[in-house]
């Protein structure tokens, strides 16, 4: 056995915890566009992706390995260093912010909480920044294309994201104010005292901050009914026309990561995290060992999974916004509305305090 | 450990400093300062101060710069045209600006006792967070300035719609 010092152990520790969540990550990210295209196909009365392997569960497999063996076009009129880095920045914006969230029960081992990469105590702002962050990668990409359909998807990609973003942040406050902190650990455990009863879309109230987030984050993410930047009637493809192989493979992994890094945010925020709905009531069952660590990681995956399944049935489900309705929805409606949400949530905590 | 980091970022900071100077595409110019902006996110970090850099991050590299690029791509902005520059701005120019970097220096070296300092050997360990601390501070002893700067935002809120206006 060879003698470690703390500080190799946080290092050997850290680095094993990132590869394995980036591996999941990226797994979870090609799964969700096989299941986006079989739960679509059904919703739509076909089969969906059904060849490649048992019941086409080979598709992403197949997917992978053809982006990566295209041919990698770069147009002529390109501006070339952007061009290039605009992808890059895209994926690692949303990779980045996934090192944010605690998904399992505070578990340490040598005194390194294993089941979250890194615990800032303003892990909410880091997310949020790192999002705000990943706006660039959409905005180069459409301008350094040198194509006037990728030019407008990216225009207007970047005015709805810099809109949605305002009303994102406020819906999140009511959940701050009742948690009184900005790390994502003592958010969860501040809901983490009678299961389902105190997550805080059922006994914190802050439903309509939920319902709030929940648009906001499928205009930031650029999913439908907000996908105008994508409209493929009116862009052609939008942002990423321009693109082959796998700088166009880095944008659709982007946009994936993005959905779950933000279902991920949802469940931590208002459905109790890593917590069961049941609170404590089976504790007694597994009180140590290997299930009562892997139980919680269990239904945050659940949850996070529900919320994808809802991401893709608004798909299949709802018509695009036009471009004056996204504004106004979004100006008009869903900023006051969140104001209002601040304002009521901080008047009973202090009338309760 | 922040000795390392501070001299990678703060060379960072300076290269693209002078990179946004000598980029002649408004974009370029644009994303260098984007790049100054989170090397001194990361500097506030290290010193300790994590909510200023986040949101330093949010504010400026998230919401104001990404306005410049937007109005950038939006207005179409072609590349600079590179002159001479005038004789009297070399000439007046860098004997300036470095007369103001030595005063600068000069002053901040002089009154660095009244400054306060902060260790750069790691965070702010005290029992209650870098937050809250800010929080009480802007809402206790600041908070008139706080208001009257919230105002004062607003007043220029008010006056780009009233301009905006005068054009449609």
């Amino acid at each position: 056995m060879i003698h470690l010092s703390a500080f190799q152990i946080f290092l050997l520790l850290t680095v094993l915890k990132i590869a394995v969540v980036l591996v999941i990550t990226l797994t979870a990210v090609a799964y969700t566009v096989l299941l986006e295209r079989k739960v679509l196909g059904r919703m739509q009365n076909r089969w969906g992706p059904s060849r490649v392997g048992p019941f086409g569960l080979l598709q992403p497999l197949a997917d992978g390995i053809k982006l990566f063996l295209k041919e990698d076009l770069m147009p002529l009129a390109v501006e070339r260093p952007l061009f290039v880095a605009a992808p890059v920045i895209a994926l690692a914006c949303a990779l980045i912010s996934i090192s944010m969230v605690p998904f399992g029960a505070e578990t340490t081992y040598q005194g390194v909480d294993l089941f979250q990469i890194a615990n800032i105590n303003v892990g909410l702002l880091i997310i949020l920044g790192v999002t705000s962050i990943g706006v660039y990668g959409i905005a180069l990409s459409g301008w350094s294309s040198n194509n006037k359909y990728s030019l407008f998807g990216s225009l207007r990609s970047t005015a709805q994201v810099i809109s949605y973003e305002l009303a994102l942040g406020l819906s999140l406050v009511g959940v701050i104010l009742r948690a009184g902190s900005l790390s994502l650990r003592d958010i969860v455990n501040s809901q983490s005292a009678h299961g389902a009863r105190s997550w805080n879309i059922f006994g914190g109230l802050q439903i309509v901050g939920f319902f709030i987030y929940l648009m906001a984050a499928y205009a930031e993410t650029n999913r439908s009914p907000f996908d105008l930047p994508e409209a493929e009637s009116e862009l052609v493809a939008g942002y990423h026309t321009e693109y082959s192989s796998m700088k166009f493979a880095m944008f659709f992994m982007a946009e994936y990561a993005n959905m779950i890094t933000v279902a991920c945010v949802a469940t931590l925020l208002f459905f109790g995290g890593a917590s069961s709905p049941f609170g404590h009531l089976t504790d007694h069952l597994f009180a140590t060992g290997f299930i009562h660590a892997v139980l919680p990681i269990f239904w945050f995956v659940f949850k996070v999974f529900s919320f994808i399944l809802l991401y893709i049935w608004v798909r299949a489900t709802l018509p695009r916004f036009r471009y004056d309705q996204l504004m106004g929805f979004g100006w008009k409606f869903l900023l006051p509305l969140a104001m209002v949400n601040i304002l009521a949530t901080a008047l009973v905590l202090a009338f309760r305090s | 450990m922040q000795i390392a980091l501070f001299t990678i970022f703060g060379l960072l900071a300076v290269i693209a400093a002078l990179n946004m100077l000598l980029q002649r595409h408004p974009i370029n110019s644009a994303l260098s300062l984007v790049v100054v902006m989170m090397s001194l996110a990361v500097l506030y970090w290290s010193l300790g101060a994590e909510f200023l850099a986040a949101a330093q991050i949010i504010v400026y590299a998230g919401a104001v710069m990404v306005l410049f690029v937007f109005v950038v791509m939006l207005l179409n902005a072609g590349e600079e045209q590179r002159t001479k520059g005038s004789k009297i701005a070399s000439i007046a120019g860098f004997p300036g600006a470095a007369a103001i970097f030595c005063l600068l220096t000069f002053i901040f070296l002089k009154n660095r006792a009244a400054l306060g300092n902060t260790q750069l050997s790691g965070l702010y360990n005290g029992a209650e967070s870098n937050l809250t601390r800010i929080a009480h501070a802007l809402f206790t002893n600041l908070l008139l300035p706080f208001e009257v700067t919230s105002v004062l935002v607003l007043v220029a809120i008010l006056g780009a719609v009233v301009l905006a206006r005068k054009e449609l």
